[in-house]
């Protein structure tokens, strides 16, 4: 076990890392607004567009994230939609979150009572309205903790993403033992980080959660 | 340059499917086996084993699975085991397996109440007899909706057994879309075989999941 080369690598540890933040800040974004979208629509849409969906998060719930990734990354430039890699892992992430985060946002939606909605429509609000302002909050406030451990599952998956390389934290790790021929400490370091990540991103969640939600938020 | 048909594709990866199964297995089976371990470490009298186990499964599932592959791919050899990537691939989803299943498995023992420990011991039951008798059926039984939907989970995660060089499903797709550059086609395939494999056991663990909710 050696650690010289350790000092010498922060910068690059710390670029991935950043990388690895901002792919789950715009997976989380992305894919809670598509998974309120999806949920939503499974519930109340046209009778084709329930069948969709719910086809849509069967076929992602029993693939695997890389396969997905593959498929996105190298298959569909031969229907001419090429896209850059960091943007490919963006697209795949967000895809593969909001098949999860559809069932669950769907569960915390049938979670709250009918009669909010329709005292909500008694006192006169639009559909719309009453979706956004009586059901949605409380919905999510019910799934929170359950759209957490979704979004941290999410970051540890997203070292996949090296492979189609987009230089997150994995990435900067294979660089950095390919220069170092340090395997063992390198992955042994970032893993730390990892697990340093994930703990801080769970924390930041439930505190923020507990802000932004309300009280009663775990 | 060879020409490569539909059906040399399908065949070539039905073949590389066998090792996604036989992986999957030993994985499951192993991690039943060294999860059952950390489960009577997790449930066990003494504080310091019940803290090792919630750190151990801790570790396991909060660092990325591709980052376990790697320090068993990179680390066994460190301590002059001769590694191939089988047996890091084996021991490695092992490991990762054996902290989930005993913290489903965990959840099951919690959820019986005291009363079923307090009735062992009234009738003379040794810890272990209690365990095996009364107290691991019961949670086995609860929990088995989960497991069958973790091992969903593991049949997934073998895919990344690929990137440590195990040539399973994923890593002879890559050589076939190598030869035949048809990403499309070829990922497609490997995409629907995995969906046949793992959509039968989705819909069983959820008539699991409705028969425990009929209850």
């Amino acid at each position: 076990m050696a650690f010289g080369w350790l000092p010498g690598a922060v910068g690059d540890i710390a670029h991935g890392a950043a990388t690895t933040i901002l792919l789950i800040a715009v997976t989380t974004l992305a894919g809670t607004l598509l998974s309120i979208l999806g949920a939503a629509g499974r519930r109340n849409g046209p009778a084709l567009l329930k069948r969709a969906i719910a086809c849509y998060v069967e076929v992602m719930r029993n693939t695997p994230f890389l396969v997905q990734l593959f498929f996105i990354f190298f298959g569909l430039p031969s229907l001419g939609i090429r896209l850059d890699p960091i943007l490919a892992a963006m697209l795949a992430m967000t895809l593969n979150m909001a098949a999860y985060t559809i069932e669950i946002v769907g569960a915390g939606l049938d979670a709250v009572p009918g009669g909010q909605t329709e005292a909500a429509l008694a006192l006169g609000l639009r559909p719309r309205q009453v979706f956004i302002k009586i059901v949605l909050p409380q919905a999510l406030k019910i799934i929170y903790p359950a759209l957490t451990s979704q979004i941290v599952i999410m970051m540890l998956e997203s070292a996949v993403v090296s492979q189609i390389a987009v230089r997150e934290l994995t990435y900067e790790a294979d660089m950095l033992q390919a220069r170092t021929f340090r395997s063992f400490e390198t992955y042994f370091v970032v893993t730390l980080v990892y697990l340093a990540m994930s703990m801080a991103l769970r924390r930041l969640l439930v505190t923020g959660g507990r802000r932004a939600l309300g009280a009663g938020v775990s | 340059m060879i020409e490569f048909t539909l059906w040399d594709i399908v065949r070539n990866l039905l073949l590389a499917t066998r090792w996604t199964v036989l992986l999957s297995l030993a994985a499951f089976v192993g991690g039943g086996l060294v999860g059952m371990a950390v489960l009577f470490l997790r449930i066990s009298k003494h504080k310091w084993s019940r803290r090792l186990a919630s750190g151990y499964i801790a570790l396991f599932q909060g660092t990325p699975l591709l980052m376990q592959l790697f320090l068993m791919f990179f680390g066994l050899p460190m301590l002059g085991l001769r590694i191939e990537p089988w047996t890091a691939a084996v021991l490695g989803l092992t490991f990762f397996a054996s902290a989930y299943l005993a913290e489903i498995w965990r959840s099951g023992v919690d959820a019986l109440p005291l009363g079923q420990w307090d009735a062992g011991a009234s009738l003379g039951l040794h810890y272990l007899q209690e365990l095996r008798l009364i107290i691991l059926p019961q949670a086995f039984s609860i929990t088995r909706a989960p497991t069958v939907g973790f091992l969903v989970q593991l049949i997934k995660s073998t895919a990344l057994t690929s990137i440590i060089g195990f040539e399973e499903l994923v890593r002879t797709s890559n050589a076939i879309n190598n030869a035949t550059f048809e990403p499309f086609k070829v990922y497609g395939l490997v995409a629907l075989i995995f969906f046949l494999m793992c959509f039968p056991l989705t819909q069983y663990a959820r008539s699991l999941e409705k028969r425990a909710a009929g209850h």
